[in-house]
């Protein structure tokens, strides 16, 4: 299957040119799909009947000239929390199993407007909490380069479908790292966009101001296609702001000559972090420099709070956002007849995973009477500073680069019993979700045979700098050629 | 028997209303404000907390909320902040209410109701009003349900204000007057239909008993859903009894949320507060901070009618109204505006308030008709006194039109005609029914002679019934006081 590990531009043309029919796409990206079920845990659940349908109509719009956008009859998977109408969305839980969705999420409905093909749904951690997308009713997700390896989380099914060539192009969402940090344990482009470039509805809410939709692609160009897709100001949404959609491709110069690349002193430390991890880091920074860009130090003073700061905010807004899976309306109800409030209690613990109900209970305390002030309220405020710590940092830098994570893929199990270690993992990538701001994963190199990743971080609303960062580095790059071995 | 709790305790009462904003749509979802659909059909997605659905605020809602401020007096603030209010039921959704806390919509404030004599005023402060989203409706008859309960999410999302006193309130009668006076207020400024029976309009009273002369106020419990005014008003006072009766024991009052039964006229503990609920408030993620602009704000109050008390005492002083007839024209702005047509149409005011205050409203009342469902114009009430003033038809007559008129509508003066109530003045009939009257009791005439004039009254009734009510009762009387001269 020679267009396995191809690009989504690759694949435009390609269908373009006829050499390929969307039929055809669609077929090998199921087959790769179903092929690669038991080995990498990529997909939740796959789309065979309206996917080949979709594609048949994308073939004939192409034959008629009337094709919607490049992304027309392309093969496009999404997070199971990314609601379709039709289609189940468990979120990788079971109190949400067998629940399908009347409704259709902004995002589905701006990819299928574009004319892309939703094969599947991507494997997740419950409810996007983890970053090992191990905490699922569907089993772990296996990391394409070494499958007993993590794909990071919590979207490690978008990445790993990316990584392995089943599809293109994927999307995932992000509300502390979870499309950044899978895309880096996987070796792919991956994009938080700026809060509020993405409509959050039919996104199942973990933490409201924190979560982001954004995209996943092999090179910096198809993740630009995809996000022009789906971005843009949308009324069903009361944080999505009042921009239009961005046009990113045009930004892809390979141009970087003058640009500052910001490194913050505070990520920059030996301790804690994978010292391979720090040298291809670096050399990736040399690389931006030798294509033109200058490299300078930056502060951001408060990084050191901004763990503690995101799981009192994420938690506190998760523990009233899961509310309403209560089993009255839908979702996994609880047998017994022992009354309302054992109705509740059992339901939810039965339906809800070890890891959600932690978060759970974390929030349910952060948020009440005597602790609100010490830990919401003050945790509010120190959001305002790392905010704050940003701004002040973009004046003196037109993009921050930082790993991405502080070590690669680690093995599944590794991690899933001490929770306040993979908690510490998302070091590098919680500020950004807390300011606000976009931010990107792309593959800069390998330790120990496992992709590394590069972070880049921009100013709100400046995606399409980073992509163009991203671009330049591609174009002088070959990391994200390389691909995952075959299965043996 | 206990003494009477008012002869030595000061009661003191803050009453905490819902009233329900007039939108076509819910306040965070687009499906309609409906009544009566079947359970569970004017619902969206975002009022059955699907996955993924978010909510936007009804830019009407907030508009009806600076509006509702404005009328009673209160700070409208350029920013406020809607927050979560969680906790589980199974007519709650999201497991949270969409709220108001700590920022509200309007502070201050205040509503000046008639005080105790009727003469003049008392001020009632109000706390805050804040706006937030109604719950579901669940169903527990066990015809409908059977052993479990079923959920109605038609009413879930629907727009409410809440308006909240300070205890300024010091007898239920006081709280009945702040709950009329605040409906009228609500209504005057097409905020809401505040229909007390469709649940518009529902009241939570917390109450408390100190001896009189005492500054720090008592323990107080809180009477929940009072959902007529005779039910605050009965509530109220059997909570007062309860209170009094533990309080002359030596006892002390715990703090809890009650439930009035009507039918044992008692109050009764639905839960202690000893446990406070933790609803865990915070502003809601979900909701940008709600930003109103000083022109909006000015706009809204330019647009905002005279207001009830205004009108009440333009018009004491324009048409010479008692303060009682105009707080009874000035009840409703529809029956303000009947009056004041009706003036016009006709010229002096006070004819025109009696036949309103007497006759029109006791139609309404027998007919179950509000005044902006009547069939009777402000003219064709002009006209029909002018009848009456022109001789042309006495007021009895007059009178018994009313309830024709304000039912089917019409030409009083047709209609007059066509029932034949057209005052006899003619005056060959009259003195005919005259002389027979005196024929038919001789001995009257000697008594009036010897001075007991009041047989006229007697003679006068023989007359009208010998003429079927008809004839003009001023040329009656002319006619037998001659006769009786001669």
């Amino acid at each position: 299957m020679a267009e396995a590990l191809a690009t989504l531009t690759e694949l435009s043309a390609a269908l373009d040119a006829g050499d390929v029919s969307s039929a055809e796409l669609v077929d090998a990206a199921l087959a790769r799909a179903e092929a690669s079920a038991g080995r990498l845990g990529a997909f939740l659940s796959l789309r065979g009947e309206p996917a080949r349908a979709a594609a048949a109509n994308a073939d004939r719009r192409r034959a008629a000239g009337e094709r919607r956008s490049l992304l027309d009859g392309v093969p496009v998977a999404v997070k199971d929390n990314v609601v379709q109408q039709g289609e189940p969305s468990s979120c990788a839980s079971h109190i949400l199993e067998g629940f399908v969705s009347p409704y259709d999420s902004t995002v589905v409905e701006r990819l299928e407007a574009a004319g892309a093909v939703l094969v599947g749904r991507t494997n997740m951690d419950e409810f996007a909490m983890g970053s090992s997308t191990e905490h699922s009713i569907g089993g772990p997700a296996h990391n394409p380069w070494d499958t007993e390896r993590s794909t990071g989380g919590s979207s490690g099914g978008s990445a790993a479908a990316v990584a392995a060539g089943i599809v293109p192009g994927a999307l995932g969402s992000d509300t502390g790292g979870s499309i950044r940090q899978p895309a880096s344990f996987c070796g792919v482009v991956g994009l938080k966009p700026t809060y509020g470039r993405v409509s959050r509805w039919g996104l199942v809410a973990f933490a409201s101001s924190l979560d982001q939709i954004g995209v996943f692609g092999r090179t910096a160009a198809d993740a630009a296609l995809l996000l022009e897709a789906i971005a843009g100001h949308d009324p069903r949404d009361s944080t999505s702001l009042p921009e239009p959609a961005p046009n990113l491709s045009a930004a892809l110069d390979g141009d970087v000559a003058g640009l500052v690349v910001g490194l913050p002193r505070e990520y920059f430390v030996e301790e804690g972090v994978d010292p391979e991890v720090l040298a291809c880091v670096r050399e990736a920074v040399a690389e931006l420099e030798r294509a033109g860009a200058k490299v300078r130090e930056v502060s951001l003073p408060n990084t050191r709070f901004a763990i503690a700061t995101y799981y009192l905010i994420a938690t506190a807004e998760a523990s009233s956002n899961l509310a309403r899976f209560d089993g009255v309306r839908y979702g996994h109800r609880a047998e017994g007849d022992g009354g309302l409030d054992a109705m509740y209690r059992t339901t939810r613990s039965e339906g809800f995973g070890a890891e959600v109900k932690r978060r759970i209970l974390l929030g349910t305390y952060v948020l009440s009477a005597g602790y609100y002030d010490a830990y919401y309220r003050k945790a509010m405020q120190v959001r305002t500073l790392l905010r704050r710590d940003f701004e002040q940092a973009f004046r003196g830098c037109d993009v921050i680069a930082t790993p991405t994570t502080p070590e690669v893929a680690f093995r599944l199990g590794e991690k899933t019993d001490d929770p306040l270690k993979m908690y510490l993992s998302d070091i590098y990538t919680v500020s950004c979700n807390l300011a606000g701001i976009p931010g990107l994963s792309l593959p800069c190199g390998f330790a120990h045979q496992m992709p590394v990743g590069l972070q880049l971080l921009g100013p709100a609303l400046e995606e399409a700098r980073l992509l163009r960062v991203a671009d330049a580095y591609q174009r002088r790059s070959d990391f994200h050629t390389r691909r995952p071995p075959e299965p043996a | 028997m206990s003494p009477d709790p008012h002869s030595h305790y000061e009661v003191v009462i803050g009453l905490e209303v819902h009233c329900q904003l007039r939108t076509t749509s819910k306040l965070f979802s687009p499906a309609p404000v409906t009544y009566g659909e079947p359970p569970n059909h004017s619902v969206h997605p975002v009022c059955l907390a699907l996955p993924g659905v978010l909510p936007v605020l009804n830019g009407h809602a907030v508009d009806l909320a600076i509006r509702a401020g404005l009328a009673a007096h209160c700070t409208v603030h350029e920013c406020s902040i809607f927050a979560r209010k969680n906790y589980f039921y199974p007519d709650l959704p999201k497991g949270y209410q969409i709220s108001q806390f700590e920022d509200p919509i309007c502070t201050g404030g205040w509503v000046d109701i008639p005080d105790e004599e009727g003469k003049g005023t008392k001020r009632i402060a109000l706390t805050r009003i804040h706006m937030e989203e109604d719950a579901g409706k669940s169903i527990h008859d066990a015809a409908v349900a059977g052993d479990a309960t079923h959920v109605d999410l038609n009413r879930a999302g629907v727009p409410l204000l809440e308006i909240v006193s300070e205890p300024d309130l010091r007898s239920p009668a006081e709280a009945v007057a702040y709950l009329k006076t605040l409906r009228a207020i609500l209504r005057y400024v097409d905020v809401s239909d505040a229909d007390m029976e469709k649940g518009h309009f529902r009241c939570d009273a917390n109450l408390s008993l100190r001896p009189k002369g005492e500054a720090e106020l008592g323990t107080r419990t809180e009477l929940k859903n009072l959902n007529s005014f005779r039910f605050v008003e009965e509530a109220l006072e059997a909570e007062i009894v309860r209170q009094a009766q533990l309080l002359d024991d030596g006892g002390a009052i715990q703090q809890a949320t009650m439930a009035y039964d009507p039918s044992t006229g008692r109050t009764r503990v639905l839960r202690l507060k000893e446990n406070s609920d933790d609803y865990r408030y915070f502003p809601d993620p979900d909701l940008v901070p709600l930003r109103i602009s000083a022109e909006q704000i000015e706009a809204a109050r330019s647009s905002l009618p005279e207001l009830a008390d205004a009108k009440r005492r333009r018009f004491e002083q324009q048409f010479e109204l008692s303060a009682y007839d105009a707080s009874l024209l000035t009840e409703s702005r529809a029956l303000s505006e009947f009056f004041e047509a009706a003036v016009a149409a006709y010229g002096p005011a006070k004819p025109v308030a009696n036949w309103i205050l007497r006759d029109v409203l006791q139609a309404l009342g027998e007919q179950e008709r509000e005044i902006d469902q009547v069939q009777l114009t402000p003219e064709a009430l002009a006209s029909l006194i002018r009848l009456v003033d022109e001789g042309r038809t006495n007021a009895k007559s007059a009178r018994g039109l009313v309830p024709d008129l304000v039912a089917e509508g019409g030409d009083p003066e047709a209609l007059v005609r066509e029932r034949g109530l057209e005052a006899v003045s003619d005056s060959g009939v009259l003195e005919a029914a005259v002389d027979e009257v005196l024929a038919a009791h001789p001995d009257n005439r000697e008594k009036y002679q010897a001075g007991e004039k009041k047989v006229v009254n007697f003679l006068m009734g023989q007359v009208m019934k010998r003429t079927q009510g008809k004839a003009d009762p001023g040329s009656v009387r002319e006619i037998l006081l001659r006769k009786l001269e001669e």
